[in-house]
């Protein structure tokens, strides 16, 4: 049976687009980045994407007994446009996962993802056919965080570990790979569903 | 008068809320610098533990893995012989593998496990940035030989 090919558009009208920019050549940037990268990584926008029973402990993680303002990241955002960090709370079921691409889509660059949880690693007890075997066969995962429901000090600990990479960063060598701006729309992708 | 009713009423009232809770005890935990103590039955990383003569406890009787809802654990039994002996019975476990990152840490392998050689720990501090890294192999979870006591 041939697989089903599903066209996502990764690109819409409402994102500026700067052309202009990349025709200013390669600009190494060093110190920038750097920076920059400090800012990116602690000044997160989690986007609010609960699935399933993780999301109740990533709620408990924005309150007041773990408090995740303390690493500049208590404004969950509904909005994909708005946000940065993806949490992926819970189990994602192969009828979510196009929504769930789309919505890291819509994300604006840079952008992050933590996949939160057994479920959505890698399937957990869920190894039927109604559960994606792991996020990352959908979108790409910089963190996992292992454990059913992770309680709030691991999910904590798994962001410490995202904020680590961001700020290691690799170190741009234009201005578009420094991801200040959108320079160009980007190409349609087929993604096999 | 009315500026007094209806402005500063309210803002008086407002801060009064604000000195209240300034008093009240503060609930958030630091979380990097000081843990909290973990609940007593909580269970996160696996250990296998030894006996005190530094003897493994585990015999591969493949227990926990029947036991396991998530299937993550995967056991492969050897024969101790008198040259090389890993556990105090008749076998031992070749390999032991965990994958940490299917598995929901129920605690049903503890359990099941007839001479308690598997062991939930408090260590939660787990997450990685690649899969591959949550295969935990049995060099990683074994417990370090305690020290021999004179």
């Amino acid at each position: 049976m041939p697989k089903r090919v599903e066209t996502v558009v990764l690109h819409d009208s409402s994102t500026p687009i700067f052309g202009d920019i990349e025709k200013g050549g390669n600009v190494v940037i060093t110190t920038l980045d750097t920076v920059l990268n400090q800012v990116r990584a602690n000044s997160l926008f989690p986007l609010t994407f609960g699935l399933a029973c993780c999301a109740i402990e990533m709620m408990s993680t924005a309150g007041s007994r773990f408090d995740l303002s303390r690493f500049g990241m208590e404004a969950f955002r509904a909005s994909p446009r708005q946000a940065d960090l993806m949490i992926i709370a819970g189990r994602l079921s192969k009828k979510m996962a196009p929504v769930l691409r789309q919505i890291y889509d819509q994300m604006p660059e840079p952008k992050w993802v933590i996949s939160m949880g057994a479920c959505a690693s890698s399937g957990g007890v869920y190894n039927n056919y109604a559960i994606v075997q792991g996020a990352d066969q959908v979108v790409p995962v910089d963190v996992y965080v292992p454990g059913c429901p992770p309680s709030p000090d691991a999910l904590l600990y798994g962001i410490m570990k995202l904020q680590e990479k961001i700020k290691r960063g690799q170190s741009p060598k234009s201005f578009k790979e420094l991801r200040v701006v959108e320079t160009q729309a980007r190409q349609l992708e087929e993604v096999e569903a | 008068m009315e500026v007094l009713r209806d402005v500063v009423k309210p803002l008086i009232a407002g801060f009064g809320i604000t000195r209240k809770r300034l008093a009240h005890e503060k609930v958030t935990f630091f979380y990097p610098e000081e843990k909290r103590e973990q609940f007593p039955r909580t269970r996160w990383r696996h250990v296998l533990t030894r006996y005190e003569s530094g003897l493994e406890r585990c015999i591969g009787c493949s227990l926990c893995a029947g036991a396991c809802p998530a299937r993550c654990i995967y056991v492969q039994a050897g024969e101790n012989t008198d040259q090389e002996r890993f556990s105090p019975g008749e076998r031992y476990a070749v390999r032991y593998e965990i994958n940490m990152i299917r598995c929901i840490f129920c605690g049903y392998c503890q359990e099941a496990c007839p001479t308690g050689a598997i062991v939930l720990r408090k260590d939660f501090e787990l997450a990685n940035y690649r899969r591959e890294n949550f295969i935990y192999t049995k060099e990683m979870l074994l417990e370090p030989v305690p020290a021999q006591v004179d």
